[in-house]
């Protein structure tokens, strides 16, 4: 088995950021029917689309993934009901954005997968590997994150100190 | 949490054989917030729950991961027996290193690596849970059921003998539906009407039951054990509460040629009517549309004669809001038709069956009605072109099913019962006629159902022919059926008095609008989907909403019967506590940075988000901010990811785990 992995000198790390209901299902599925797949993808479950902040796809670039996929339920079948169409308008602008910037949209992905579809969980997890395995790593954000050494986070004194004068 | 502990199951084999747990487990004890981490054979069985209490209790834990299967497969399990050494449950996770990793690779290093992986993120957001209180609310105990067909009279019947209230909202004039429009049903051929209307009756004089017929659902908010569901009675132009029932006014309406939809349109009826002798309510409606006083304002004879004054045309739609805790969904189905469809249908209909236009083609629910007793034609089966008795009958199964071009690729599951049970009915009444039936295959699963069909082939002498049907054309007073028989090889031409269409089974229409209305989701035909297939056939994934009969997908009596008394059961196991508890993943606003934009409010697909006034000690307005309802949050998140001012936090999903879990990559 190592054999076809040897194969490959680059093995990209991909952030699968999925709804629990439809595609964590679905990958579920996949694992019960013992189907077969690359192992680099790593999933982060949220309880919808809905909830999956551009932000976060940014800083899963920048933390060193070399391909991000989001997936969700059918349009229709959401389990909160609207809330995979709100993540659509979302990243349908976002994706606009990230081309501006100069990040190669084949690195990102957008499916649905739902929770009957493990055989299409297994097709878009292998597909956006090896696009990204024959594109190579993601540079550019992970250099600009040694440069600044921003924490990412926000609890700085400074801004602390904005807040309290808010209310 | 800074004392988290891991525990990684071997599941028996299933996760060890791939994945080096030994390693995953030293790996982990290595990882920021770890103090403790072990592996077990199998972490779920009560030896592996006991480690897990033992070691929370000796290494004073804070935090937990069970890395094993998946949470949608022991969550639970695990949660609860941390709740019971006292730990909060949402500090305890579960890391999928079985359906996400052993079961679906090969390598051992590779899974191991990923395992470790895999630990890693969860420890990172474990190390990031807040302990979270379950929210509480109370139970109305109170159930809504929609659609008065045997589904909903059922679940309806069943919920009331169990001593709750039920408001059963039918959308025609009387309750009944398909069933009551049935001659004889199989398997055993009893009178529908016989066994329908008694059940019928007890819903109208249970004390539990308030019925709304020829009523709507206008509107639906709140959610499990608290929704609030505005009906519309629609005006019916006679006053329930006067009318006896003489039907004096239905024998002088001078309005009486108005197809009748219950005979399937064979026969007529006056503009104030019931749609069957047995309807109930037994109280008339005027239909405005049709009637004479409405379309010009001369007439009124119906109120003239009407002895208590019942007819009133000025009455208007009255809207009522019942308070309810629990609803079941019993809409039925709709048949499907032959005639062309709108452009924008995907559904097709039959142009090779004449789309229609041939008079003596009809579906199975008009042949229902000719051999009804109480049918236009007193049970005689008679053509509708010319009234003759037809001696030749050709019945096509699957018209509309399982016929991926014509848009359904779906089985309607009772078409092949029903057409035997034609055949039977047939040769019953016409004893020298002859039935032929097309079929593609005799799907007849079910108790004493194939004997049934058997006895269609045998002792009725119904000739069955496996093949298809590609062409009906009227010639003469004949309808030619041209089809072929697969068993043998070789054309068939029938000529035929009479062609009855087994028609697929549909969603209703509009069920698609009811369904946003109530927040349940449905498939691409419009059914409504259960929450899942095999162990959750009548729950929505929407709480507190319940599904029954053949608005759910095609079903017979039987079936429809079962799971409408397993909605009921499923709405009396919600009515048996008066408080419910529901996962605490709802979205809270941080008012001191809320900027009053209400983007959440337009994103959120539950209406949880209200506007919330603060006011000064005096009572002064300061501002208004946005402010979530825990008990309507779906617990989505859609509001977090659109606030601009980031003041609006889903708990258990905060960015400070996300981003954890990002950093962790
Ligand atoms: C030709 C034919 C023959 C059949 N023969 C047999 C047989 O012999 N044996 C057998 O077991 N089964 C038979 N069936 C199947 C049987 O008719 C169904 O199983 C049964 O009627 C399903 O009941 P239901 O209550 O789910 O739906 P329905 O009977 O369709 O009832 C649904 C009710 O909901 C109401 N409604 C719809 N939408 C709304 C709304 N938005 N608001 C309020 N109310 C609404 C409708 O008016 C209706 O009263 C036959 C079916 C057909 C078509
Ligand atoms: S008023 Fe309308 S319903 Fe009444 S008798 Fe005249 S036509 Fe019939
Ligand atoms: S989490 Fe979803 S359901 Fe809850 S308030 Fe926010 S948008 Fe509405």
């Amino acid at each position: 088995m190592h054999a076809a992995h040897k194969n490959h000198d680059f093995e990209p790390k991909i952030a699968a950021f999925v709804c629990t209901w439809c595609t964590y299902a679905g990958a579920d599925l996949a694992g019960t029917s013992r189907m077969q797949y690359p192992p680099n993808v790593r999933v982060l479950k949220f309880p919808c689309t809905g909830r999956i902040d551009p932000v976060f796809i940014l800083r899963a670039f920048q933390k060193g993934a070399d391909g991000v996929l989001v997936s969700g339920c059918h349009p229709g079948d959401c389990h909160y009901m609207a809330g995979n169409f709100h993540a659509r308008r979302r990243f349908a602008a976002f994706r606009q954005l990230l081309d501006f910037v100069g990040v190669d949209l084949n690195r990102l992905q957008f499916s649905w997968v739902s929770a009957a579809e493990g055989g299409k969980w297994v097709e878009v997890v292998t597909g956006l590997t090896e696009r990204v395995r024959s594109m190579g790593p993601m540079r550019e954000f992970k250099e600009l994150e040694l440069e600044e050494q921003w924490s990412g986070k926000v609890d700085t004194p400074e801004l602390q100190e904005a807040y309290e004068a808010i209310s | 949490m800074s004392r988290i502990g891991v525990f990684v199951c071997h599941c028996g084999e299933n996760i060890s054989r791939t994945v080096d747990v030994e390693r995953v487990a030293q790996a982990a004890a290595r990882l920021p917030g770890v103090a403790y981490a072990t592996d077990y054979k199998y972490m779920c069985s009560d030896p592996g729950q006991s480690l897990l209490k033992k070691a929370i209790a000796e290494h004073n834990l804070d935090g937990v991961v069970v890395a094993a299967c998946s949470p949608r497969m022991h969550e639970k399990t695990f949660r609860k027996a941390a709740e019971a050494t006292g730990l909060n449950p949402f500090v305890c996770e579960m890391a999928n290193i079985r359906e996400h990793c052993s079961w679906v690779h090969e390598d051992r290093e590779e899974a191991t690596a990923k395992a470790i992986d895999i630990v890693k993120l969860m420890a990172a957001r474990v190390r990031r849970n807040r302990r979270l209180a379950a929210i509480t609310v109370p139970v109305t105990k109170r159930a809504l059921v929609i659609g008065g067909g045997i589904a909903g009279i059922q679940a309806a019947l069943d919920i009331a003998d169990a001593g709750h209230e039920v408001v059963l909202v039918e959308r025609e004039p009387s309750i009944g539906g398909h069933m009551a429009q049935l001659s004889e049903t199989f398997p055993t051929l009893d009178c529908s009407q016989c066994i329908m209307t008694p059940k019928m009756v007890d819903v109208a004089n249970h004390p539990k039951i308030t019925l709304h017929t020829y009523s709507e659902i206008e509107e639906v908010g709140g959610y499990i054990g608290n929704f609030q569901v505005t009906v519309r009675k629609k005006a019916r132009s006679v006053d329930m509460a006067k009318c006896t029932g003489c039907g004096v006014c239905m024998a002088k309406c001078p309005q009486k040629k108005i197809p009748n939809a219950f005979d399937k349109d064979m026969g007529t009826r006056p503009a104030i009517y019931v749609p069957f002798p047995q309807a109930v309510p037994n109280t008339p409606v005027i239909d405005r549309e049709n009637c004479t006083y409405f379309k010009s304002g001369k007439c009124g004879v119906c109120a003239k004669v009407c002895g208590p004054c019942a007819v009133d045309y000025t009455q208007q739609d009255e809207l009522v809001t019942e308070q309810i805790g629990a609803i079941v969904v019993a809409t039925g189905f709709d048949l499907y038709s032959i005639e062309p469809k709108p452009a924008d249908s995907p559904i097709q209909g039959y142009g090779e069956f004449g789309y229609g236009t041939i008079p003596d083609v009809i579906d199975g629910m008009t042949f229902e009605r000719l051999a009804s007793a109480s049918g236009p034609t007193g049970g005689k089966i008679l053509r509708p072109s010319d009234g003759k008795e037809p001696k030749e009958v050709v019945f096509i199964q699957c018209v509309g099913s399982r016929a991926r071009e014509k848009g359904i690729s779906y089985c309607s599951k009772i078409c092949c019962m029903y057409t035997a049970k034609h055949t039977m009915l047939y040769k019953h009444k016409v004893h020298d006629g002859q039935a032929y039936v097309f079929f593609m295959d005799a799907r007849t699963p079910g108790k004493n159902y194939d004997e049934f069909w058997r006895r269609a082939i045998e002792e009725e002498e119904a000739v069955y022919i496996r093949g298809m049907v590609s062409r009906l054309y009227q010639k003469g007073d004949k309808v030619v059926v041209m089809g072929s028989d697969i068993s043998v090889g070789i054309q068939v031409e029938i000529e035929a008095d009479l062609v009855v269409l087994a028609t697929a089974v549909q969603a209703r229409k509009g069920a698609d609008t009811l369904a946003q209305k109530l927040g349940i989701s449905y498939d691409k035909y419009n059914f409504y989907s259960e929450a899942h297939a095999k162990l959750k056939p009548v729950e929505c994934a929407t709480a507190g909403i319940y599904l029954a009969g053949a608005c759910q997908g095609p079903k017979d009596i039987p079936d429809t019967v079962s799971q409408a008394s397993a909605a009921a059961a499923k709405v009396m196991t919600l009515f048996a506590k008066d408080q419910l508890e529901r996962e605490p993943i709802v979205a809270r606003v941080n008012e001191r940075f809320c900027a009053a934009c209400f983007a959440c409010k337009k994103v959120c697909p539950y209406g949880a988000v209200e506007e919330k006034e603060i006011r000064d000690r005096q009572g002064n307005l300061i501002r208004v901010v946005a402010s979530v309802n825990p008990g309507v949050c779906g617990g989505c998140g859609t509001c977090q990811a659109t606030c601009p001012s980031k003041s609006v936090e889903l708990d258990g999903y905060t960015d400070e785990q996300v981003m954890a879990m990002i950093e962790a990559l």
